[in-house]
């Protein structure tokens, strides 16, 4: 049997393959465009979603793991197009607008981004946990700002997107495809891990860490272990948003990008698998619904924020599938 | 008498000018329940925090089957051998009874706890976790939710979580309270059949379980044990009657 929640997440993937499809075959590209806007913000959700639903850590620095993915994709598509070396010593590093490479510069550099932040930023919790994230994530900000050699302030452009093997990237329904595919990839990798020893423990510890703790569990490497997935996700949607704009710069570092990050996953319901899908689609359609009306629009967003966290806490996804909070360590939990 | 599997030495704790442990030493041999007495703020949960490793003591070590575990932290003596159970049920309130009893197998197995695999399709988990569930007579309350049960039934779940884990010593912070008579009267032939598993520190207000139950009763009062000795013996303890039993010894 399906729960209403199973029946609201298949609407969502459907939905967003059908809009783009359908787009695709009207020529709206615009259309198609939104759709990967869609996909990859809701991919650096899933991430985000990983670290704060199942591990209760309200990280206000996942801009810094968005950006380093998309400064991975930028740099060495750079030096592809300038034919330049990154290194010459001690081996020659060349750049490279391989997809499948790009991608794992960008979730290995921010996996170890995050086990060096993390490391240092878990030993405290609370408000100050939101404050070391967030001023490890205005660090990069202001690195990349000025540091001059790709771009500084003005950014880095990627002429022509990346290549995928057996792909023209450049047709945006086809590169859409491998948004959705990653984001469907990072949902199941994200609903296995919820399920897992791993993702019970992690629930648990959100919950009461003492109780973790007397069964010989501790629950500060769970928690790491969080937020590296975590950061190496949203990494990967980084790169896939630089393809998308084929330009990065510093905004993508700064703190305004980690919030939405949030935004996505608090407007769809925290802890909820699906929750930054529902969240991006809906900030993407009130972006451009009520942007094209008004240019304070985010006045509006804040007012629906406001509404969801008061009244709404499981999200747009607990408002339609009803309040209680889904036990994301599956079996058991409700018995009504 | 055998090696005692849990012996603590010394310990003393301080919080400002209040001495909530005093010089406390006692010890806890094979196959026995010594109960800890005392008035409330005598300092027992204080005490059994410093045995789990929760709390550093000011002095004092503590030792569990010869080794010696007083810089060890709550996780190492977890591993250890040491099953806590806690005055305030410290459960993880959104999951299934299930699920919490899970955890306890699953910190017990000290393997990597998995990645990917389903954890509540891991028969060797979900059969620790039932027997245990059974034993407390929670086995029909495995699918709800810990925040629907009942004070009571939350009590038990915590002694179930204590039992997966399978420990060489059980500490036991007031696992009655709450019970009601009925409740009692279930936990304790369970009790008396865990002993011979691992010898049980127990902490406890009601005194009839403590008398049916317990080998030794060691009395905390101010942070010091004043006595230590047979049911017998704290009965006829004059300075134990003074400083605590009262009216109670009576029964
Ligand atoms: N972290 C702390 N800081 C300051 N004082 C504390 C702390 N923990 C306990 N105390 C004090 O130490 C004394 C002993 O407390 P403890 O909880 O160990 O008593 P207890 O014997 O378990 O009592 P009860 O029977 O009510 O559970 C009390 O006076 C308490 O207020
Ligand atoms: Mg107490």
């Amino acid at each position: 049997m399906i729960s209403r929640e199973g029946l609201i997440n298949t609407a969502l993937v459907f939905g967003l393959l059908l809009v783009p499809l359908w787009a695709h075959f009207s020529d709206e590209p615009y259309i198609v465009t939104l759709s990967t806007r869609v996909a990859i913000l809701a991919l650096a959700g899933v991430g985000l979603n990983l670290a704060l639903g199942l591990g209760g850590l309200v990280s206000l620095g996942h801009a810094m793991f968005f950006g380093i993915g998309g400064y991975a994709a930028g740099i060495l598509a750079s030096h592809a197009q300038s034919y330049t070396p990154l290194f010459e010593w001690p081996v020659v590093i060349e750049g490279t607008q391989f997809m499948p490479v790009i991608w794992l510069v960008a979730i290995v550099a921010s996996a170890l981004v995050a086990l060096l932040t993390g490391a240092l930023s878990l030993r405290t919790s609370g408000v100050y946990f939101i404050m070391i994230t967030l001023a490890f994530g205005q660090m990069f900000y202001y690195f990349t700002i000025s540091w001059p050699a790709y771009g500084g302030e003005d950014g880095l452009s990627i002429y022509v997107r990346d290549r995928f093997p057996g792909l023209n990237t450049l047709v945006p329904i086809q590169f859409f495809g491998l948004c959705f595919a990653a984001l469907m990839l990072a949902l199941v990798v994200v609903a296995r891990i919820a399920r897992s020893g791993f993702g019970l423990a992690l629930n648990a510890a959100r919950q009461n860490e003492a109780r973790v703790r007397a069964v010989g569990i501790e629950p500060y490497r769970l928690r790491l272990a969080a937020f590296v997935i975590s950061g190496a996700i949203t990494g990967l949607a980084g790169a896939l948003y630089a393809d998308l704009n084929r330009f990065v710069s510093p905004a993508m570092f700064s703190w305004q990008t980690s919030g939405e990050i949030m935004v996505f996953v608090i407007l769809g319901g925290v802890a909820r698998l699906f929750g930054p899908v529902a969240g991006a689609a809906l900030f993407i359609i009130l972006e451009e619904v009520l942007g094209g009306m008004s240019d304070y629009w985010h006045i509006w967003l804040g007012l629906l924020l406001l509404i969801v966290v008061l009244f709404a806490r499981g999200g747009l996804i607990g408002l339609i599938a009803g309040q209680a909070r889904r036990d994301s360590a599956g079996e058991g939990g409700g018995h009504g | 008498m055998a090696e005692p599997v849990l012996k603590i030495e010394g310990i003393s704790k301080s919080f400002g000018a209040l001495k909530a442990s005093d010089d406390v030493s006692l010890d806890l041999v094979p196959g026995e329940i010594h109960a800890l007495i005392g008035p409330n703020g005598a300092g027992k949960t204080t005490l059994i925090a410093q045995i789990a490793g929760s709390l550093q003591p000011d002095r004092g070590r503590v030792h569990l089957e010869g080794r010696d575990v007083t810089a060890l932290d709550t996780v190492a003596r977890a591993r250890a051998g040491l099953g806590r159970t806690f005055q305030i049920s410290s459960l993880a309130m959104e999951d299934s009874v299930l699920q919490n009893a899970v955890l306890g197998a699953l910190g017990a197995r000290q393997k990597p706890l998995g990645l990917f695999a389903r954890v509540m399709k891991d028969r060797d988990l979900t059969e620790v976790a039932m027997q245990a569930l059974r034993e407390v007579g929670l086995e029909e309350y495995a699918k709800f939710r810990v925040a629907d049960l009942s004070h009571g039934q939350r009590r038990q779940l915590e002694v179930a979580v204590a039992l997966t884990l399978q420990p060489h010593v059980f500490l036991m912070d007031e696992p009655m309270a709450g019970l009601g008579a009925e409740g009692s009267a279930q936990l304790v032939p369970l009790l008396q059949r865990l002993k011979s598993r691992a010898p049980i520190l127990l902490v406890e207000h009601d005194m009839d379980a403590v008398f049916q139950l317990a080998d030794r009763i060691s009395v905390l009062v101010y942070g010091r044990i004043i006595a230590t000795g047979t049911p017998d013996e704290i009965r006829a303890n004059a300075e134990v009657r003074e400083a605590y039993l009262g009216e109670e010894d009576a029964a």
